[in-house]
């Protein structure tokens, strides 16, 4: 079989905010749906401790972080939907791209993945600075027994474990997910061979 | 002291010597670049520092699907970049076109391709671009279209300038399109940039230069074509694309 080599990857840059957002692009799940979720946080890259000789430099996106200020999210529900797993492939596959904020904030209203297995969301991260983009996963809080089975979570370590559950916030249906790509609290990045 | 493109050109030297060294001692071709790339300064603090952790390729737990986009999420004239607005883009009219393919060759059909790109004075009609070069009010610099069945794409539009940027002192980025591409699978995803042939700053960009394998580099290059050119109207570049996978166990899976 013919085999070519890859296009390479390069970095999305700065000014991608005016092409890729598609009006609505966060807004995935089908409008009246009843079992919508809605996923967001913020993308922060390296260390942002003030350097020396520059006391009180201001630093966004809370301590020792600075948020990016732009990110791409890309995102897909794995493992079927909550209504019916036969459905995925044209309703609950999407791009969310975040709109391009000051505050680095991306969010997306989506259908909320299915069991049996644990379920997650695929999440694809595009930045300024980032070379070749990154993949991660996106798991909930509240599906300790099926995330205690799966064979990802079951092999991490369990601090590092932990970057991959999203926050449940109070408002019913509402995770929030922190990406951190360099540093403490780094989130586990994933390749597939 | 502000960083010089000298500095930056020895970093280049010794990462390319290091990339030969490797490969000299049998390490595999890199097909993309090093996330952690020290000449491309943004990229300090935006690579993780932890390995990767592998996903085997198990058909329960692989990221099978991607976007899906269709027919009304594009018009047929959003790969004419030119016809945009009331009047035409100054530039040089061209077209650029070719095949979006996966590792076995195989076309890649129906999939979106984004498209966007600084004017041909090499300004981007983004409020922060603050390059002192004209925006055109005739160009936006966006475009959408759907592979054909064949893989094919073909987008029309003005040849991008170069333009300079603060990655050191006089850093200039060589004219180029960025391109954003979805396979079957979600882990065929790409975003990159093409570049025209020939461009003499190429060997002063970090961002093209991170790329350190010689012929990945050249698979980011367009072809001048002169058969695609038309008459009186605009020069044609010939550019295929190449994605990632997918892996054998999902084209098992009974694509």
């Amino acid at each position: 079989m013919t085999q070519l080599s890859p296009t390479p990857s390069h970095t999305v840059g700065p000014f991608y905010g005016y092409a890729l957002p598609f009006p609505g692009g966060g807004d995935l799940a089908p409008a009246g749906h009843p079992d919508t979720i809605t996923v967001h946080g913020r993308v922060h890259d390296g260390e942002g401790a003030p350097r020396p000789g520059r006391p009180g430099r201001a630093v966004a996106g809370g301590p020792g972080r600075l948020a990016v200020r732009r990110a791409r999210i890309d995102a897909a529900p794995t493992r079927g939907t909550g209504d019916s797993p036969g459905a995925t492939a044209s309703t609950s596959t999407f791009s969310a791209a975040s709109p391009p904020t000051p505050t680095a904030h991306w969010s997306a209203r989506t259908l909320r993945p299915g069991a049996p297995a644990a379920p997650y969301i695929s999440v694809c991260v595009h930045a300024r600075g980032l070379l070749h983009h990154l993949y991660t996963r996106l798991y909930f809080p509240e599906n300790a027994r099926l995330n205690a089975a799966d064979p990802l979570l079951a092999a991490l370590d369990p601090a590092r474990r932990e970057t991959l559950v999203a926050t449940a916030e109070p408002q019913p249906g509402t995770y929030r997910f922190d990406i951190r790509l360099q540093g403490e609290g780094e989130t586990v990045f994933l390749e597939f061979r | 002291m502000a960083l010089t493109q000298a500095d930056i050109d020895r970093e280049l030297t010794d990462s390319r010597a290091a990339y030969d060294k490797a490969r000299a001692d049998g390490a595999p071709a890199a097909d993309h670049p090093a996330r952690d790339f020290a000449p491309y300064r943004s990229s300090l603090l935006r690579h993780p520092k932890q390995p990767l952790v592998a996903v085997q390729g198990d058909p329960e737990t692989v990221e099978l699907h991607t976007p899906v986009f269709g027919h009304t999420d594009i018009t047929d004239v959003d790969n004419d970049l030119t016809i945009q607005h009331q009047g035409e883009p100054l530039g040089e009219r061209i077209t650029v076109s070719g095949r979006l393919l996966d590792s076995g060759g195989r076309p890649v059909r129906g999939q979106l391709i984004e498209l966007w790109q600084a004017n041909a004075a090499g300004r981007y009609a983004h409020l922060r671009d603050q390059h002192p070069a004209p925006l055109d009010p005739n160009f936006t610099g966006v475009g959408r279209t759907l592979t054909g069945d064949d893989g094919s794409y073909s987008f029309t539009t003005i040849k991008p300038g170069a333009y300079p940027w603060r990655n050191h002192e006089n850093a200039w980025r060589p004219a180029h399109l960025h391109f954003s591409l979805f396979g079957t699978a979600f882990t065929q995803r790409l975003i990159t940039q093409m570049y025209f042939p020939g461009d003499p700053l190429f060997v002063y960009d970090p961002i093209l230069q991170s790329v350190t394998d010689e012929s990945a580099r050249q698979r980011l290059v367009a072809t001048y074509d002169h058969a695609l050119s038309q008459p009186e109207w605009s020069l044609g570049y010939r550019w295929d694309i190449v994605l990632d996978g997918p892996s054998a166990t999902w084209i098992e899976e009974g694509r």
